[in-house]
């Protein structure tokens, strides 16, 4: 076992143990605890991967500023603890069997898919080099431009909604 | 295969990153589904594209193509404009409601 | 104007008649009406006359005189024009039509001067002289059907003229069905014919028929089943057997109307249908044998009914039924003239008689059992008179006109060219019964011991629009027979002369060979006048038909003047057949078991509460309710509930997946 490995299970289990962590609370601040969890392990996948732009963007966008949007919300509402209702109906007896199949369905997809087919016999990337952070803003700032120009927009577009929405009435 | 390629190829296999961005995925759907509180949902949907990101991320190792992470980013960007309205919204709702119950939320009722 | 470029004014006239007064005639008082009434129909008379003087104008090469006015239905090749034709056969009906409607539109402002509704009684007369004036001046079998239908129906509403009366909306259901039933064939045989001959035209018909080979007694082809079907329809217009049944019930309606149209004009239209189609039917042997077969059985069945009727407008009622027996039997044996000709001496004598029994209806205030009168010759004189006299007419005493077109029919039947022992025996029984019966009522209603209240009923002479109009028909009844004497009495058959080129144009070869042969033995006989007349005279006035008619009057003297008590012993000694007699031979029973009470039970029983209520009402509702639970059911989607959203969407979500990743791998 390779490194490499090493730190991929270890990260996948911090990752899914997060997840797990995040529906098993009982108080929402634990679940965006465990979610900043989550989110460091993926960003460490995504160095394993070679993206390192991304996993930078990961934690400091995603964790660093999303996540603390949530806690600051959390705090602000001051959510307490999840009421003790029983389950819809539905939910129990469809929504968690339903869950469960999507997820079977999509590993059991992909591995028989074209791709997983190329893939799954640990044939992996083509290259062992990453991807440098000067391909990258090449490509947005020359092919995609027009869609980082309208995500500028539309961030444009959220914050003042969000502010709309939030101010006083006065 | 030779040593030399076997290194190159000693990377994790891509299907196991799909299969974890699969697993996350589908609990992070089952937490929209049965969370009650309405951050928590919202939580449970960033985690689902979380997952997808990485689903992105490791198609786009795959391929050696830059586009998959173009679409990470953007992906982040638009979950930061989504959760920052989104919360706002909530925040709406429980000067409203006094409730951060999603059930009840059902003015929208026939 | 020339009225033959304007044929549809003959028509016009009526129709605007029934529509002022139907219209508008509620508000008029009862001389507004009268005129408006009368005077359309007389001006169509007089119109009719200057057709008539135009018409002897006309070269023989241009007869049928045929004018198209518009195109009423076209499809595809198929076009029906709105056309009307004039031909010797039509001025003979649109004569009868249109002087005896006038003499009854005269006579109904007396009979129905009491009357509720009196604006609409005119109004129903004058539509149905338009409908019957489109029957005659037709030109092709659809304008000729429209006619048919709309005599039917002004014929339905004239019965059911006191509609507040069961038994009168009854009749006129009865009738407007009974005909239904023939008109349902009528159709049939229209359709065939158009199938055939391509066209319905009446000349373009007849050229298309001549061209045929003419069907054999042997093989009954295309034109046979035309004619039979043609004829059922006439069967069930001009009350034949089986489809009389309605013309008794038909006396419900008020008597100008039996008059007119239960004698005179509609129940004749049948006759003048089969006249009209008679190259079709001379070439269709077993057709004709079968109008003659039922005109016979009809002549003689009805008169024996008529025997022992009671009610005054019954009897006239069964005569009439018997009398167009007879004029089917003529054209049955190739004698057509002398069917129309009959048809116009009955529409003179029955129409008389008919109006003269309304005047003893009106005289004894609405009696009409003859069993409540008697004795009423010295008090309603003028009544008597033209009463005995159309009474002589029909019976077919020598000199009047019915002994002239009847003695003609069954000289055809014994010895013209199609002729039938049979058949001319039954006539012949049915003439004596006819004398009978006829010479009964009289006697019943006229003589003998008065059979009512003096005191209770006060006779009186009927006012003078009533009389006139009898004593007008009297004397066409006494002399109408006249214009065909035959050429034995010393003079030509101007009426056959007249006929003949509608009946000769497209007869078949055999028979043209004879009927040539029959003028030249009349044009022969002329030059033999002065020396054989008076044995023609003797043979003809001491003949069979004759014989049996004084015979009749005789056994009538006998049975109800001389020796009254008689037919009660008779009737009790004889009491089975008297009862099937008197009950019409239970025929009206029989139907109403066999074809009325089934259909009432599945009309009522099946097709209303199965399939009207149970399946229509049930799909209908059924879908509703359907619809209204399915919405019920998806409305509970629209709960309210983010989280069951939530989850239809996860639901939504893997089967997406499923449909994406199953096309995945069959395409790989």
């Amino acid at each position: 076992m390779s490194v490499p490995f090493l730190v991929f299970f270890a990260c996948a289990f911090l990752s899914v143990l997060g997840a797990v962590l995040l529906l098993v609370s009982w108080e929402p601040i634990h679940s965006a605890l465990s979610l900043i969890l989550v989110m460091m392990s993926l960003a460490v996948l995504y160095l394993l991967l070679g993206a390192e732009f991304i996993a930078a963007v990961q934690i400091i966008v995603y964790a660093g500023a999303i996540m603390v949007l949530f806690v600051f919300v959390i705090m602000l509402l001051n959510a307490g603890n999840e009421e003790r209702t029983d389950w819809s109906k539905i939910a129990k007896v469809v929504g968690l069997p339903m869950a469960f199949f999507l997820l079977l369905l999509i590993a059991r997809g992909l591995s028989r898919s074209v791709i997983g087919a190329t893939i799954a016999n640990g044939v992996g990337a083509r290259s062992n080099a990453g991807v440098s952070t000067r391909d990258l803003s090449t490509a947005l700032f020359r092919q995609y431009l027009f869609p980082f120009e309208a995500t500028s927009i539309l961030i444009l577009i959220a914050l003042l909604g969000a502010w709309i929405l939030a101010r006083k009435d006065d | 295969m030779d040593p030399g390629e076997e290194r190159r190829l000693s990377i994790i296999p891509i299907s196991y990153y799909l299969v974890l961005s699969a697993i996350l995925f589908g609990l992070g759907a089952v937490g929209v589904v049965f969370k009650r509180n309405i951050i928590t949902i919202l939580m449970s949907i960033e985690l689902m594209l979380n997952a997808v990101n990485l689903a992105f991320v490791a198609f786009a190792r795959a391929h050696g193509q830059i586009d998959g992470l173009v679409f990470v980013f953007f992906v982040i960007v638009v979950a930061a404009a989504e959760a920052a309205v989104g919360l706002a919204i909530v925040i709406m709702i429980t000067k409203n409601r006094e409730s951060l119950n999603i059930e009840r939320i059902n003015l929208l009722k026939f | 104007m020339p009225i033959l470029d304007h044929l549809w004014i003959i028509m016009a006239l009526p129709l605007a008649g029934a529509a002022l007064n139907g219209l508008l005639g509620k508000n008029w008082s009862k001389p507004v009406v009268n005129a408006i009434a009368i005077g359309s129909v007389s001006l169509s008379f007089l119109a009719v006359l200057e057709l008539i003087r135009e018409f002897a104008q006309l070269p023989a090469h241009q007869i049928p005189w045929g004018k198209d006015y518009f195109t009423w239905l076209t499809a595809g090749s198929f076009r029906i024009g709105f056309s009307l034709q004039v031909d010797q056969l039509t001025i003979v009906m649109l004569l009868v039509v249109t002087f005896v409607s006038t003499l009854v539109h005269i006579y109904s402002t007396g009979y129905m001067a009491h009357e509720d509704g009196y604006y609409r009684f005119f109004s129903y007369l004058n539509l149905f002289v338009f409908f019957m004036l489109t029957l005659v001046l037709a030109a092709n079998l659809i304008v000729m059907f429209v006619g048919w239908e709309g005599v039917g129906l002004c014929s339905y509403l004239l019965i059911g003229f006191w509609f507040l009366k069961q038994s009168a909306i009854s009749a006129g259901k009865k009738a407007f069905l009974t005909t239904r039933l023939g008109d349902t064939a009528f159709t049939i045989g229209i359709l065939l014919a158009f199938w055939t001959f391509s066209s319905l035209n009446f000349g373009d018909m007849f050229k298309s028929i001549v061209q045929m080979p003419p069907d054999t007694m042997a093989r009954a082809g295309t034109l046979t089943i035309i004619a039979v079907l043609l004829f059922i329809g006439a069967i069930g217009k001009s009350a034949q057997i089986p489809l009389y049944v309605w013309l008794p019930d038909a006396m419900e309606g008020p008597t100008p109307v039996s008059a007119l149209i239960h004698a005179a004009t509609m129940v004749t239209a049948g006759v003048y249908m089969v006249a009209r189609m008679n190259p079709l039917f001379s070439r269709a042997p077993i057709a004709m044998l079968v109008v003659a077969m039922v005109g016979a059985a009809t002549a003689f069945y009805a008169a024996t009914i008529g025997l022992v009727q009671t009610d005054i407008k019954k009897v006239l009622a069964y005569s009439t039924v018997s009398q167009l027996g007879y004029m089917f039997l003529a054209c049955g044996v190739g004698a057509y003239a002398a069917g129309i000709f009959h048809l116009m001496t009955h529409a003179f004598f029955k129409g008389l008689l008919f109006l003269a029994a309304g005047s003893v209806i009106h005289a004894m205030g609405g009696e009409q059992d003859m069993r409540n009168m008697g004795g009423l010759r010295k008090q309603i004189p003028i009544t008597y008179w033209t009463m005995l006299i159309g009474t002589i007419a029909i019976a077919g005493i020598p000199g009047f006109s019915g002994f002239f077109s009847k003695d003609e029919i069954l000289e055809a039947a014994s010895s013209g060219p199609h002729r039938n022992v049979v058949l001319w025996l039954l006539g012949l029984v049915g003439a004596g019964l006819t004398s009978f019966y006829m010479f009964r009522l009289v006697f019943l209603t006229f003589f003998g011991k008065e059979r009512f209240d003096h005191h209770k009923v006060h006779v009186h002479e009927s006012p003078a629009t009533m009389t006139i109009p009898l004593i007008l028909l009297a004397v066409l009844a006494l002399g109408g027979g006249w214009v065909a004497a035959p050429h034995l009495m010393g003079g030509t058959d101007h009426f056959e002369a007249f006929l003949h080129p509608v009946f000769a144009a497209y007869a078949p070869q055999e028979a043209g060979v004879e009927q040539g042969a029959s003028l030249a033995a009349g044009a022969q006989a002329t030059e033999e006048i002065e020396s054989n007349s008076t044995m023609e005279l003797v043979r003809a006035i001491t003949g069979p038909p004759v014989m049996v008619a004084i015979l009749g009057l005789f056994l009538a003297w006998w049975f109800y003047i001389r020796k009254p008590e008689l037919p009660g012993k008779l009737a009790t000694s004889l009491h089975g057949p008297y009862i099937a007699l008197y009950n019409k031979y239970y025929v009206d029973e029989i139907y109403n078991a066999l074809f009325v009470a089934p259909l009432l039970f599945i009309s009522k029983y099946i097709l209303w509460h199965v399939i009207d209520e149970g399946i229509i009402d049930g799909v209908v509702n059924g879908s509703a309710s359907a619809a209204r639970g399915a919405g019920g059911k998806l409305r509970q989607l629209q709960s309210g509930n983010a989280r069951s959203y939530a989850t239809w969407v996860v639901v939504g979500a893997v089967g997406f997946a499923v449909l994406l990743l199953a096309l995945l791998s069959v395409s790989h």
